[in-house]
């Protein structure tokens, strides 16, 4: 029900609003909403981007002043009618987005503040082609005779109305992105991108899609905005104003929340206000700078973030386990059992010079428990890291069916049906636990839809033991619990293989017999399972076949007990025998 | 196209102007690699210092070298009060970017407040003036300028690889856990390193304020320039500051002198983006 409410109040306060110029308020107040509109839908759109990945942009002045200078030259020189003005500016400010980020997140781990850079750096570029090109050439634009349609009467009212529209559509648009699959993609790449990347999540793409959306709104506010100043200047178009206003009003207001950039909008508006003109304009901006820095340092999580924290701490509903009465079958296209499923040909990988993967020869074959052991430092997770596509191997082929999993992007391989799990558990820290399972349902290779990746994350927190602990934040997980936390991400993902890398290590005897059982129980449901491991004992109860790794190269492969006995293994780990 | 002498000319002054990016560069480049923060108020403290000196000098009327000497110190004091913030709070890289724009908005409307936003230029009754050379002019405090500019990073690099504290820095930055291990004392370098960053934007801000006229608005035409500068000489390479520095100055320079002034930002803008895109592992 929760999730019907914010659109229910969303239409109520803007059809209040709407008609809110009927009443014949005083001309000031009209200007003031207006404001307040210009910067909720301003703030709103930065966050839609920003606030939900953690890419923060310091260029929103750019994707805005684009939509101020589209309308304006299409309205002022080229004589469009205003209304058709604004779809075209939202286009030009996303096609300029689109652009950007093309060539931006295309740069593999680009980090946060590099973007923040680049964002400002491409304002600038802007403001001087702009400056210096027949779009403005320096004097300026003149919208002053422009006409305007007259709903009310006024051309001010107006101006209100598409200030109403531009903001309602902004934080629509935030609230349904928010509750859809793309936010919940933002949200995980905002918390571990490398690992949201492994879970399916199609980053590049998600933060594309999210700074299009961002750019249009942007420029649709813009233009609206050129038709309120009626004279537009470069310098206050690209000025450092709207890029600091629209983060400070996200940060305050809470930047992982639809609604939070509403509030600092709004509260930030009236402060300036308050000291508009005179000899308090100078004093109010240094007040702002103030709270922006005590915002940081105290409230890290802006308002609606206090909000969430302060609710979270009530006691969890007990989610009802909805384990169906027949087990779930895993393995999404497995083929006969024993047939190679996945085969590693050749498979070199260099850091520096140091030769982490030195040709690898590998077959994993369709239901078996393959065990992967070696000492530290012979290239076991940098296998698990090569197959699930987090390294690129230098040459060498690997091959799942006829696809060449070199050669695929991370997220695709997940799409394929390999999950894995972390050495050292990387849950998504601001999502809960059963979002955490439902971005692998989401995502992974079962590619489920919203209802029914919940009811599938459902099921396997219950499986593995974590029902309880469903609206959790991980962080409140203990190690073990994190372990299986990883686990259950990894099955909710409908996977054919499951690569476990030390799923094990620092679990007490307990937890690792009842491990054990999940995992064998994991492989009769038909998944074919890689298992890492140094814990010699739990590898030789439960694997099928046995590959030692060292150096980088397969030393030695084929059935458990016989493969330990080996000369080659017994040296690599324990040494020659000098005596 | 412009003649050969208005050229040399312009390619003399893109040299100087250089030099003040490389000074003002400099300690931001060590900040971001070496405490791993960026801080966004080393504009907006340049400029104070810079108001500060037109203060002292152009209306107290002391002189320059004074002034300078005054002001370097305390602004070390400074540098080293936010560290002290940033570690007492522990601050990540990110959120300094946001705390350092609080701060600029504050300082920024402080020096607003007290200097308005009117031009200020310092009437120097003792000129620097101008040593003729050939058809060439050289303005003798510019030329100055690029002589403390190299000597600081010269000294900064010289620090840096051959002391111990300095080695000790670059230890902590490459791993803080580590070099505490070893009985690298994080807090008191980077007390010191932000000291020495900040008393180095004080100098660059006082040269400012005697070669040019001051506006507040400037605080913010910098930080694109600057930042171009820093990401091409390499983080925490002063010599690298230095020749970046000196290689944008002159190609803004030579595309003001070809092409029209406004057009001379796209240059350092251009450079930062190709910069950024194609070899983010210089950060």
């Amino acid at each position: 029900m929760r999730r019907r409410s914010g659109p229910i109040a969303l239409v109520a306060a803007t059809a209040a609003l709407a008609l809110l110029p009927l009443l014949r308020p005083p001309a000031f107040y009209e200007s003031f909403l207006y404001l307040t509109f210009l910067w909720i839908a301003l703030a709103t759109s930065w966050n839609i981007l920003s606030g939900y990945s953690g890419y923060f942009s310091f260029g929103h002045g750019a994707f805005y002043g684009a939509g101020v200078y589209t309308t304006a030259a299409l309205a002022a020189r080229f004589e469009v009618p205003f209304v058709w003005t604004l779809p075209a500016a939202g286009l030009v400010a996303a096609l300029l987005g689109f652009a950007v980020g093309a060539v931006v997140f295309r740069v593999r781990r680009l980090r946060g503040e590099l973007f923040a850079l680049l964002t400002l750096a491409v304002t600038f570029v802007l403001a001087t082609v702009v400056l210096n090109t027949p779009i403005d050439g320096g004097p300026g634009v003149f919208l002053s005779g422009v006409a305007v349609p007259k709903v009310y009467g006024t051309t001010a009212s107006t101006i209100y109305l598409f200030g109403l529209g531009a903001a309602a559509a902004a934080v629509a648009a935030a609230w349904a992105v928010q509750h859809s699959r793309l936010g919940l993609a933002l949200f995980a790449i905002s918390d571990d991108e490398d690992a949201a990347q492994v879970m399916g999540v199609p980053a590049y793409r998600a933060k594309l899609a999210a700074l299009c959306i961002s750019c249009f709104l942007a420029g649709v506010a813009g233009g609206i905005h050129a038709l309120f100043v009626t004279y537009v200047t470069v310098a206050e178009t690209f000025s450092i104003t709207v890029p600091l206003f629209v983060i400070l009003m996200s940060v305050v207001g809470g930047a992982r929340h639809w609604l939070g950039p509403t509030l600092g909008a709004v509260f930030i508006t009236a402060l300036t206000y308050a000291f508009v003109g005179g000899e308090w304009a100078v004093p109010g901006r240094a007040v702002i700078g103030l709270i922006l820095i005590l915002v940081i340092l105290f409230l890290p999580h802006g308002a609606m973030g206090f909000a969430a924290r302060r609710a979270h701490r009530r006691p969890p509903r007990l989610v009802a386990a909805s384990a169906g009465a027949n087990p779930r079958r895993l393995a999404v296209g497995s083929g006969p059992r024993d047939a190679v499923l996945l085969r590693c040909n050749d498979v070199h990988l260099t850091f520096r010079g140091v030769r982490a993967l030195a040709g690898v020869n590998l077959d994993v074959r369709a239901g078996e428990i393959l065990g992967l052991v070696g000492p530290n430092g012979s290239g076991k997770s940098t296998l698990v890291n090569t197959i699930s596509g987090y390294y690129r191997p230098d040459t060498g082929r690997i091959l799942l069916g006829q696809t060449d999993l070199a050669a695929t992007a991370a997220h695709r391989i997940a799409h394929l049906g390999v999950a894995r799990t972390f050495q050292i558990p990387r849950p998504f820290p601001r999502l809960t636990v059963l979002d955490n399972v439902a971005v692998a349902a989401l995502f992974g290779g079962g590619r489920l839809d919203w209802v029914a990746a919940q009811r599938e994350a459902r099921y396997w927190l219950d499986f593995v033991g974590l029902a309880k602990h469903a609206l959790a934040p991980p962080l409140e997980l203990n190690l073990h619990q994190r372990k299986f936390l990883e686990l259950a991400r990894a099955l909710a993902s409908v996977p054919q293989l499951v690569l476990l890398d030390e799923v094990l290590s620092g679990l007490t005897p307990a937890e690792v017999t009842n491990a054990l059982a999940l995992i064998r129980e994991i492989n009769a449901r038909g998944a074919t399972i890689v298992f890492i491991e140094h814990n010699m004992r739990a590898v030789l109860a439960l694997t099928h076949r046995l590959v030692v790794l060292n150096h980088g190269q397969v030393i030695a492969e084929g059935a458990p007990h016989s493969v330990v006995r080996q000369p080659a293994v017994v040296t690599a780990y324990l040494g020659t025998a000098h005596a | 196209m412009p003649s050969a002498t208005l050229l040399a000319q312009s390619l003399l002054s893109g040299i100087f102007i250089g030099g003040l990016y490389g000074l003002m560069g400099l300690g931001l480049s060590l900040f971001w690699r070496y405490l791993r923060l960026i801080n966004l108020a080393h504009f907006a403290l340049a400029f104070l210092a810079a108001y500060l000196t037109y203060q002292f000098v152009g209306v107290l009327g002391w002189h320059p070298v004074v002034a300078i000497i005054a002001i370097v110190p305390a602004f070390f004091v400074i540098g080293a009060a936010i560290q002290a913030l940033f570690l007492r709070f522990a601050i990540s890289e990110f959120a300094s970017l946001l705390v350092t724009f609080g701060m600029t908005v504050i300082v920024e409307s402080l020096i607003q407040w007290y200097w308005t936003a009117d031009f200020r230029r310092l009437e120097l009754g003792h000129d620097g003036g101008s040593l003729r050379v050939g058809p060439l002019f050289v303005p003798v405090t510019e030329a100055l300028l690029l002589v403390v500019t190299t000597v600081v990073c010269a000294a900064t690099w010289a620090w840096l690889h051959f002391t111990y504290a300095g080695k000790a820095l670059r230890a902590s930055a490459e791993d803080r856990d580590i070099a505490a291990a070893f009985g690298v004392d994080h807090r008191r370098l980077a007390l010191v390193l932000a000291g020495a960053c900040v008393a180095y934007a004080a100098l660059a801000g006082a040269f400012f304020a005697l070669i040019f006229t001051l506006t507040p608005a400037q605080i913010f035409a910098w930080m694109g320039v600057i930042f171009a500068v820093v990401i091409l000489g390499g983080l925490g390479n002063p010599l690298g500051v230095l020749a970046a520095g000196l290689a944008i100055g002159v190609s803004e320079a030579l595309t003001m002198a070809v092409t029209a002034p406004t057009w001379a930002p796209l240059v350092s803008f251009s450079l930062l983006i190709l910069v950024l895109v194609l070899r983010p592992s210089r950060l």
